[in-house]
């Protein structure tokens, strides 16, 4: 299968730019997401790779095959993507079969057998190819596009928000789908999303799109671990945001002593603690500082608990198990487990 | 060897949304030279008219307007116009809604049978109330008689947007607290809008041209006035300042509707196609209303159809000329057909840049389609003499001219039917068809013609019946010894024998008819499969 490399790509409508110069490499048989904002630039880089809109300058390739790179550029036709756009775009006036084998040349045989392998791919019946889109639901439809996009054995995958016309239910269920028939396939894919969750359990490599630059281009834990600013921090989870003082390897701040990563900046800064990283333990425990409960908003699996921190504030969360979540005006400890990050102060 | 992506593009700005893929655009350069092309193909007859004008100049000019003469005409003109606009687009609307949202009982006999008129030329329908009654002459009978004869060009289009609107909407409405009829008009009108206000604006171009209908009623108008001009004093200048007047009266239509007309696009985006909307119960006013269109049913279908009936079976001018009646049949049956493509071939690039790169140029370009069709029969006829005497001689005299001037006088019925059908099918799904590997060529054969195949069926049916059915042009521009079946009819009707016309109005409205019938149905099909 082929990688996908993206270097320098601009683009601007009119006067205003859409993408300022975007680096991206995609390994071979990997899955990344491009996650940000609606209106940061990731559908026009995605139309960009499949060859819908040229870019004002840059290099795409495939592989070792440039498909657009000093002002020439191979048709969308004869690029080889499969793609994937938000709700399906099935053609109307062909069967679930015929919108499938679309892509294929008229002359393959075991036209019939792919179909219905693909079908299967997806996780739909053999019996679906007879219908019509308006006959499928949406998830449905979104699998019938992804086997579409499949059949010609693309060199990359391009899924363009496809989940979010999706209720929460089925967008868990199709999501896994659609990446189990990518990784069985061992296409190169690209997923964009706005949705950090959806980005975060997908993907082997998430980037974070920002006013058309990638802001961080990362494995997802480490992402999610370490972000390189405070804006990147908050968009991909919960964060707390501390003043702190750093000396070594321990930051001062309202949550007391925070163990901090070796070589962060000394003196004054900022920590970001993930919610989950505080522990609630019983009123004067040692090693926690004082917080009261203020409200509790009660999830099932997990809870989240919003704490005033004694005397005199700020209100941080804590994001628990479900079943443990003290009731509101109880007085508790908190302590923040595991490493913060350090950033230097911002002057917001 | 390819040039970087321009971003503004020759047609104005388009957002993200909007497609800028460079496959497209090279092909959009070709489609802007074409469209350009048909364009101005379609504005000879208006620069005819004002080549014309200038030539006389200003001082003879006004002269020749400001005669009591044509206020009398302006009045008769702007009142029948507007009348019939008003009446058709309630007609048709209210028809639509009936045949399309309403459980009304044989709702599929409806549709065939209010598409219907458009196979009897007004011509005929008036034949048909004369030939019945004298008193019918004048403005009351006009009206009636060209309403009954032009509200379909409302109907269609109506029941055609009726049927794909998204159901989500009206049931959005309904939840936010209104009732059904404050729903239909804010929530179904300002969707129908430009279904109505094409299909009204269709309505009144096509009352501005309208000749034989008008002239039998003897109600005259700038059209008939002119006709008038020509053939009895040949007075070339006086006849063409009407023409300028009458150009004037088309352009203010075209900007009352220009203005109205938003911005939205009108495609789809949504999932693959719309839900049904469910219909609504009539009950206790199933009766009425099935009354109702009964009633319009008789008045616009029975009337003519009667008529010639009558004269069939009981004229004592009636006879049989089976070979006139076969060899002008053949006539008309072919330049139909001819005109049919080539109009629809010609709209293709106009209603193309219209939908996908809306801009001021292409605006441009469709409005100066519709010119033609204001501008009567006889001057588009008379203007394609001069030009090709002039200019191209050896195609005076030949069929290809006469298919000019349909194509001319057609475009916009085309140009409506075509745009409309080309909102149906999203540029999304030519991305996804590019990705899959197919070229252009491929994609419109296989994604783009496909879905805008009942539009185009319906545009070139529509042609089709305006051609089989004109009368005016054809009078001039025929070829020596070519009678088609409009001019044979007319010719009999002029000299009063009705027995000896019926014939020719009866066949003209049999060929007229399966082309009416597709045209209610194709686009039906869609939703029943």
């Amino acid at each position: 299968m082929t990688s996908l490399s993206i270097r320098g790509v601009a683009k601007a409508y009119g006067a205003t730019p859409v993408l300022r110069g975007v680096d991206l490499e995609v390994p071979a048989k990997s899955i990344t997401a491009i996650l940000g904002p609606s209106g940061c630039g990731k559908t026009t880089l995605l139309r960009i790779i499949a060859g819908f809109t040229d870019p004002d300058g840059g290099v795409v390739k495939f592989g070792d095959q440039t498909v657009y790179g000093a002002g020439r550029s191979v048709p969308p036709q004869r690029r080889r993507v499969g793609y994937v756009p938000q709700e399906g775009a099935l053609f109307p006036h062909l069967d679930v079969a015929a919108n499938i084998s679309f892509g294929l040349s008229r002359s393959r045989s075991r036209r019939a057998e792919r179909i219905h392998e693909l079908l299967s791919l997806v996780g739909l019946d053999a019996a679906m190819g007879a219908r019509f889109p308006h006959e499928l639901s949406g998830g449905q439809q979104q699998r019938v596009a992804l086997a579409r996009a499949l059949a010609p054995s693309p060199a990359v995958v391009l899924l363009d928000e496809p989940f979010s016309s999706l209720d929460a239910g089925l967008r868990e269920g199709t999501g896994r789908a659609v990446v189990h028939a990518l990784r069985a396939t061992g296409a190169t894919a690209l997923l964009v999303t706005h949705d950090q969750s959806e980005a975060l359990s997908l993907s082997d490599q998430v980037a974070v799109m920002r006013q058309g630059r990638l802001a961080q281009t990362d494995r997802p834990l480490a992402l999610y671990r370490s972000p390189v600013d405070v804006g990147v921090a908050t968009f991909v989870g919960g964060a707390i945001l501390l003043p702190a003082t750093v000396r070594g390897l321990t930051a001062r701040c309202a949550l007391g002593d925070v163990a901090v990563a070796e070589g962060s900046a000394e003196g004054l800064g900022q920590v970001l603690v993930r919610p989950e990283q505080l522990e609630i333990l019983p009123e004067g425990a040692t090693g926690g500082v004082p917080a009261r409960v203020a409200e509790v908003s009660f999830y099932g699996h997990d809870a989240a608990v919003h704490l005033d921190l004694l005397p005199h504030g700020p209100r941080v969360v804590a994001r628990i198990v479900g079943m443990d979540a003290p009731p509101p005006a109880t007085l508790v400890s908190v302590m923040a487990r595991g490493r913060a990050t350090v950033y230097a102060t911002s002057p917001a | 060897m390819r040039r970087r992506s321009r971003t503004g593009g020759p047609t104005g700005p388009r957002g993200p949304a909007g497609p800028t893929g460079r496959p497209r655009e090279a092909a959009s350069a070709l489609v802007l030279v074409a469209g350009t092309a048909v364009a101005l193909l379609a504005l000879i007859p208006l620069l005819f008219v004002v080549v014309y004008t200038v030539v006389i100049g200003p001082h003879e000019a006004w002269a020749l307007l400001v005669r009591p003469r044509i206020g009398e005409l302006l009045v008769n003109t702007t009142r029948l116009v507007l009348g019939c606009m008003v009446l058709s687009t309630a007609l048709g609307t209210a028809a639509a809604w009936l045949v399309e949202r309403s459980d009304l009982p044989a709702r599929r006999l409806w549709h065939v049978l209010l598409a219907a008129p458009l196979a009897v030329p007004a011509f005929v329908n008036s034949f048909g109330w004369v030939s019945l009654t004298p008193k019918v002459e004048g403005y009351a009978g006009a009206l009636l008689i060209v309403t009954l004869s032009y509200f379909p060009l409302v109907y269609l289009p109506v029941a055609a947007m009726l049927r794909g609107l998204d159901p989500a909407l009206e049931e959005t409405a309904y939840a936010l607290g209104l009732g059904p009829w404050r729903t239909f008009v804010r929530v179904v009108v300002p969707q129908l809008r430009p279904a109505m206000l094409g299909g009204g604006l269709l309505v009144g171009i096509h009352l501005l041209a309208e000749f034989g209908a008008l002239q039998m009623l003897r109600f005259p108008t700038f059209t008939t006035a002119i006709y008038d001009q020509y053939r009895s004093s040949f007075n070339g200048p006086a006849a063409n300042m009407i023409a300028s007047v009458l150009v004037l009266c088309c352009l203010v239509l075209l900007m009352g509707e220009l203005r109205l007309r938003g911005h939205q696009r009108y495609a789809r985006l949504g999932r693959g196609s719309a839900r049904p909307a469910p219909r609504r119960t009539l009950g206790r006013l199933t009766l009425p209303a099935t009354l109702a269109m009964t009633g319009l049913v008789l008045l616009s279908l029975g009337v003519p159809i009667g008529s010639l009936v009558h004269w069939l079976v009981v004229g004592s001018s009636t006879a049989f000329p089976i070979g006139s009646l076969a060899s002008t049949a053949a006539t008309s049956l072919g330049l139909g057909l001819g005109a049919a493509v080539l109009t629809t071939a010609l709209a293709m690039p106009v209603a193309w840049l219209a939908v996908r790169h809306r801009g001021t140029v292409s605006t441009i370009l469709e409005r100066s389609t519709y010119f033609a069709n204001a501008l009567p029969g006889i001057v588009v006829a008379l203007a394609l003499v001069t030009v090709s005497i002039r200019f191209v001689r050896p195609v005076y005299q030949t069929s290809l001219l006469l298919l000019t001037a349909y194509a001319i006088m057609f475009l916009p019925r085309a140009v409506v039917s075509v745009r409309t059908a080309l909102a149906q099918a999203p540029p999304l799904l030519e991305d996804v068809s590019h990705s899959l590997g197919h070229g252009p060529l491929a994609t419109l054969r296989r994604v783009t013609l496909p879905l805008i195949a009942p539009g185009l069926g319906a545009g070139a049916a529509l042609v089709f019946l305006a051609v089989v059915t004109e009368l005016t042009a054809t009078l001039l521009l025929a070829p020596i010894g070519t009678a088609t079946l409009a001019t044979q009819f007319w010719s009999n009707t002029a000299s009063a024998a009705y027995g000896a016309a019926a014939p020719y109005g009866a066949l003209m409205v049999l060929i007229s008819a399966p082309a009416t019938y597709l045209l209610s149905t194709e686009a039906r099909r869609s939703v029943t499969s």
